[in-house]
């Protein structure tokens, strides 16, 4: 796997384990400026520690992740990541529930996170024209005033997006977004992460097949900590390997 | 006719000591002058008669009465006893002489020497063997010359090594204070008193003066070798006592480490249930003493198990009828059950009364041992196998039985454990009722070193939650660890910055270290406990 | 609601002291209007309490940090306060000693310990009353908060911390009194503390100080800051990801908390007449924690209402039936926890803006999927 001039993401040889068991294992993967992935893989394959790890939050034993042109992200903890401009969304819909829809995507809204600017901002109305249009994509205009805590389950993945959105990044990491959503929910959050897609690169984990399907985008399969086969949905999806681990053994 | 047998007694007495009076070994202490008294007192020591010790020894207290005419005799309360036979001197007179006639036998501090000089040798003869281990420690204290002769004889006649041991150190000591001992003998005694190597010791060997080169080199050598050894000993007893402490910590922890280690539960009431379990071996006590006051060594084996089952049966209740409905929200557990901590504590003190109720220790449990230059006082080390015995049998139920097996499927995996058949709701009250239970335990052993008081729980229970944090919560091993370190840590501090400062410097540490490594010294690591 | 709760609490704080004081200076002694002097120095220790209760609330009920050592901040405040007033007694001790209080010289000490100088200048004093607590809150914070010791591992580690303290102002050779604490004042900035006058200034005093903070706290959490600080209380972990970082936070809020927990104590300490260590007992802070749970926590209101009806009672109690004391306190722990997870001012709050009953981030508690 070599890097060229368009690498956005680049992970080398990462291995993680918890009290002997190797999460990740000699993972590799490498993600393009403007590329949206998608990596599927059985449970226990290493998604979720994958995003951990690109996120700080987890140190690797060894092995190398960069980001842009030469970042080293495991020097880096996670509120640095996320200056840097790699957004996360997690498997579970975390938004500030006792917080307005509004003001979720405040706090969301790139710019000064230190307590000395907080402590004396007020709402400019560039920040308030953002919001607007992050809440026009979302869908949740109309609930702009409604306590986050309030929220469908949906309604809360898409908020959560939004903050994504609003964040501003380079890369989104979007961990199973239609999980326990309706068909119609999923077949619009598939437009919504095609439309983020344009200007941005998306790292997306999902178990649902078809989901993966509709996007149509480049896919690898993850198994026991490493990466077992890259390419193509039909691809991956007729390779012996990968029909191996998901079907039988 | 009573008059008459004492007249008869008073003069076979006379009759008795008349044929001796001319090697009377007793007839210098009957002479007015100090010097006389004190040379008497060698005499005597030398002939060393049966009566010597006793009478010498009444000259030490003051007790020992001269008359006219040679009398000697030995006041011990009202009645007069004959120096020379050891028979009561019936009456108000001894040989004719009216106690009005008697008066003490004069004492300087030259015949006080002489006298514990002479007690020292005297005694060395005693068929009583406690009696001879103190003399010999007490020719080693006064070192007089005088005693060199019958001490030697004493090492030959002596059967029993330990204290023929003793009485070669007070012989070596005695050589050194001779200044005519000849060199090699001299470097002997310096090496067994280096073998001795106690604080005794140590001094002579310190204050030594006037000795051939040789000597002093090998005493400076020996004070040296001493004082290294001394250190050591001092290690070996503070962890000891370190182990001893820390064993308390660890069985007041043992049954946090169930409920927060393993449920997480933070229990704030913990230390009251170990406070109920002090209060049940009170009531335990109290019956057997007023029903079976025979069986009272045997009270602490049924005040265990009582302990245990009131505890824990109490914990069961707080369970159901209070922290199931608190789940998943660590804080309001917190402050619910410090509320019943203060309930309880209450409730003990409106029973029981507010001040400490006395709890008595069996007889085996009393006492100290010496081993070596240790002292381990019994119910420490009590403490310290029943804590280790609590802490395995704990492992083991959570290991091997059915209950355990069922206790850590709860906790690590709740809906499994439910969709397998497990009763969640009912392992939960089990398992915190066992914490609660082995709480109890704790507070049977911690009635025989603390007080038995309505707070006696609030002290333990911030020291309690260190342990478990510090030893990495969940893991039994970690809380063993961590209250072994923690009780030694804190003795050997306390030395060096008192006990207060002590505490609290280990308290600041712990909070440090907590703040290194937040998970404890063993965290548990995974993706579980990360979410 | 909440402007006017907060405006309501205002005016009836200041306008409550201000007609306490009145009555106790205007009114004569026998009239129905005179307010006798010892209601002047409770009220003005209810008061104190409520600058405690409203420090806590800042910190746990906005930024979810239980700290169970708060009022140690409280008596650190109060021993920097009680360091001067031992100052100002000069030559009227038992002992008559100029420089030296009264404990000092039964101790046999020569000269002042060197962290005792300075205590004369009322100006250092209160720079220390400020400066004491804050420093300490900023040290253990930064550790605490950078290494991400949070819920229960923080509420037992800031115990602790109160333990310490308690231990270590317990010793004599502290040089702060021992177990008999400072006492026997005379004079606060050159007037007569036993005054009538004097302790209704106080009482005055703790009531403009209590609205400032309440104005200082309410900026606080109506500000950007303030929902950063909610969103760290409820999904930490979430806001890091978003760039925060939640450490600097606490860290800010925790020491603004420890500085008005300070001030709190200082003005408690003249009031009261005495500091003692039993004032750093890991007890006292927790029984702070009941009154903001019982006015409602993540309420700024309701933490001052809190102080003053839990410690109300108390009075009440301890006077007419001691024994029943602790029963009723702990029984007030246990059935707020259970059944007014909102507190009292949560009763007439509308849903919509009170706190999750459970949070949604996992703890150590929370069931293992």
């Amino acid at each position: 796997m070599t890097r060229t001039g368009d690498t956005l993401l680049y992970l080398d040889n990462v291995s993680v384990s918890f009290d002997g068991f190797r999460a990740l294992n000699a993972l590799s993967l490498l993600v393009e400026k403007g590329e949206m992935r998608a990596v599927i893989g059985p449970n226990g394959a290493g998604k979720t520690t994958m995003m951990d790890v690109i996120t700080g939050k987890t140190r690797p034993d060894e092995g190398q992740v960069v980001f842009g042109e030469k970042t080293d992200l495991t020097k880096l903890d996670e509120p640095a990541i996320a200056a840097l401009g790699i957004g996360r969304k997690f498997q579970k819909p975390t938004v500030f529930e006792p917080l307005s829809v509004w003001d979720n995507l405040l706090l969301a809204l790139a710019g000064d996170r230190c307590p000395r600017f907080t402590l004396w901002a007020r709402e400019s109305t560039d920040e308030q024209d953002r919001i607007e249009q992050v809440l026009e994509t979302i869908r949740l205009a109309e609930l702009r005033h409604r306590i986050a805590g309030g929220l469908s389950h949906g309604q809360k993945q898409w908020l959560e997006i939004g903050m994504l959105l609003a964040q501003d990044p380079q890369l989104l990491l979007v961990d199973e977004p239609v999980a326990g959503m309706t068909d119609a929910e999923t077949e619009q959050t598939a437009d919504l992460l095609r439309d983020i897609n344009r200007t941005r690169s998306v790292v997306v984990v999902e178990h649902d097949m078809a989901f993966v399907r509709a996007l149509g985008v480049r896919v690898t399969v993850l198994h026991e900590g490493s990466v077992l086969s890259e390419g193509t949905i039909d691809h991956v999806s007729n390779d012996p390997k990968v029909i191996e681990v998901y079907l039988g053994r | 006719m009573l008059l008459l047998r004492r007249a008869l007694f008073a003069l076979a007495l006379l009759l008795a000591a008349f044929p001796a009076r001319a090697q009377d070994p007793f007839a210098g202490l009957t002479a007015s002058g100090f010097d006389d008294i004190r040379r008497g007192i060698e005499a005597l020591a030398t002939a060393a008669p049966p009566q010597a010790a006793a009478t010498i020894a009444a000259l030490q207290s003051g007790n020992l009465l001269s008359g006219p005419g040679g009398v000697l005799v030995i006041k011990q309360g009202d009645t007069l006893i004959d120096a020379r036979t050891g028979q009561p001197a019936p009456g108000m007179t001894v040989g004719g002489v009216t106690a009005a006639g008697l008066r003490p036998v004069r004492v300087n501090n030259a015949v006080r020497r002489a006298a514990e000089a002479a007690m020292g040798s005297l005694t060395l003869f005693s068929p009583d063997t406690a009696t001879r281990r103190k003399a010999a420690e007490a020719v080693f204290k006064s070192r007089d010359p005088a005693s060199l002769e019958p001490l030697a004889r004493a090492i030959a006649a002596e059967k029993i090594p330990s204290i023929r041991a003793e009485m070669e150190e007070a012989r070596a000591a005695l050589l050194l204070a001779i200044p005519a001992t000849p060199e090699p003998e001299k470097l002997a005694a310096v090496a067994t008193l280096r073998e001795r190597g106690d604080l005794d010791a140590r001094a002579l060997l310190a204050n030594l003066k006037d000795q051939p080169a040789a000597v002093a080199r090998a005493a400076a050598d020996a004070v040296t070798h001493i004082e290294r050894m001394e250190q050591l000993w001092a290690v070996a007893q503070g962890i000891f006592y370190g182990l001893s402490l820390g064993s308390v910590l660890l069985l007041a922890a043992a049954g946090l480490a169930i409920t927060f280690g393993v449920m997480g539960v933070i229990n704030m009431a913990h230390g009251e249930m170990v406070m109920i379990g002090a209060y049940t071996t009170f009531v335990i006590q109290d019956i057997i003493r007023t029903s079976a006051p025979g069986l009272f060594d045997y009270s602490l084996f049924l005040a265990v198990p009582a302990a245990f089952i009131v505890s824990g049966g109490l914990g069961i209740a707080i369970e159901r009828g209070l922290i199931r409905f608190l789940y998943g929200r660590p804080l309001e557990t917190l402050l619910a059950t410090w509320g019943l901590s203060l309930v309880l504590q209450q409730a003990v003190r409106s029973i029981f009364g507010p001040t400490n109720r006395e709890v008595g220790t069996p007889s085996w449990m009393s006492g100290a041992a010496e081993w070596g230059h240790l002292t381990i006082t019994w119910n420490r080390f009590t403490i310290i196998i029943f804590a280790m015995m609590v802490l395995a049998a704990l492992m083991a139920t959570l290991r091997y039985t059915s209950l355990g097996l069922r206790m850590r499927a709860v906790t690590q995996n709740r809906r499994m454990a439910a969709s397998m058949g497990i009763r969640t709701p009912w392992i939960d009250a089990l398992t915190f009722g066992l914490g609660s239970g082995v709480a109890g335990m704790a507070g049977v052993a911690l009635s025989q070193i603390d007080n038995v008081s309505p707070n006696l729980g609030q002290s333990y229970i911030i020291d309690s939650f260190l342990v478990v944090v510090f030893g990495g919560v969940g893991n039994l091993w970690g809380t063993l660890v961590s209250a072994l370190t923690l009780g030694i840590v804190n003795k050997f501090l306390e030395p060096l910055a008192g006990a207060v400062l002590g505490k609290i410097v280990v308290l600041v540490l712990v909070i440090l270290f907590i703040q290194r490594k937040p998970r404890g010294m063993f965290p548990i690591k995974g993706r579980a406990v990360e979410a | 609601m909440n402007r006017t709760a907060t405006l309501i609490c205002l005016v009836l704080v200041l306008g409550g002291a201000l007609l306490l004081a009145a009555g106790n200076q205007l009114a004569a002694p026998g009239s129905t209007f005179h307010v006798p002097t010892y209601v002047i120095s409770l009220v003005g220790k209810y008061l104190c309490y409520a600058m405690l209760a409203l420090a806590l609330d800042l910190v746990w009920g906005y930024a979810g940090i239980l700290s169970l050592g708060h009022a140690a901040f409280f008596a650190l405040g109060g021993y920097a306060m009680g360091m001067y007033l031992m100052r100002q007694i000069g030559t009227r001790g038992m002992y008559g000693n100029a420089i030296l209080p009264d404990f000092m010289v039964f101790l046999n000490w020569k000269e002042l310990p060197w962290y005792w100088h300075g205590f004369d200048n009322p100006g250092f004093a209160i720079l220390m009353v400020l400066l004491v607590p804050g420093l300490l809150a900023l040290v253990f914070g930064w550790l605490a908060f950078r290494s991400r010791v949070s819920g229960v591992y923080l509420s037992i580690i800031t115990q602790a911390l109160t333990f310490a303290l308690l231990l270590a102002f317990f010793r004599n050779d502290m040089g702060f009194g021992g177990n008999n604490g400072l006492t026997d004042f005379k004079d606060i900035f050159g007037y007569r503390l036993q005054a009538d006058s004097t302790r209704a200034a106080l009482l005055i005093a703790s009531a403009v100080f209590l609205c400032l903070m309440l104005l200082v706290a309410r900026f606080i959490v109506t500000s950007r800051f303030g929902k950063v600080l909610i969103a760290v209380r409820d999904t930490e972990a979430r806001t890091r990801f978003l760039g925060y970082r939640p450490e600097r936070y606490k860290l800010f809020v925790f020491v603004v908390s420890a500085i008005m927990a300070g001030i709190g104590g200082a003005l408690y300490v003249p009031q009261v007449g005495i500091i003692n260590p039993s004032e750093f007992s890991p007890a006292n802070s927790i029984e702070a924690v009941i009154w903001v749970a019982v006015g409602g926590r993540g309420t700024l209101v309701g933490a001052i209402l809190g102080a003053i009806l839990v410690n109300g009672g108390k009075t009440y109690f301890t006077g007419a039936l001691p024994e029943i004391w602790l029963f009723a306190l702990g029984a007030l722990f246990i059935l707020v926890t259970l059944f007014l997870p909102h507190g009292v001012l949560g009763l007439f709050r509308r849903r919509e803006k009170a706190l999750p009953t459970k949070p949604t981030q996992g703890t150590a508690t929370e069931p293992a999927e």
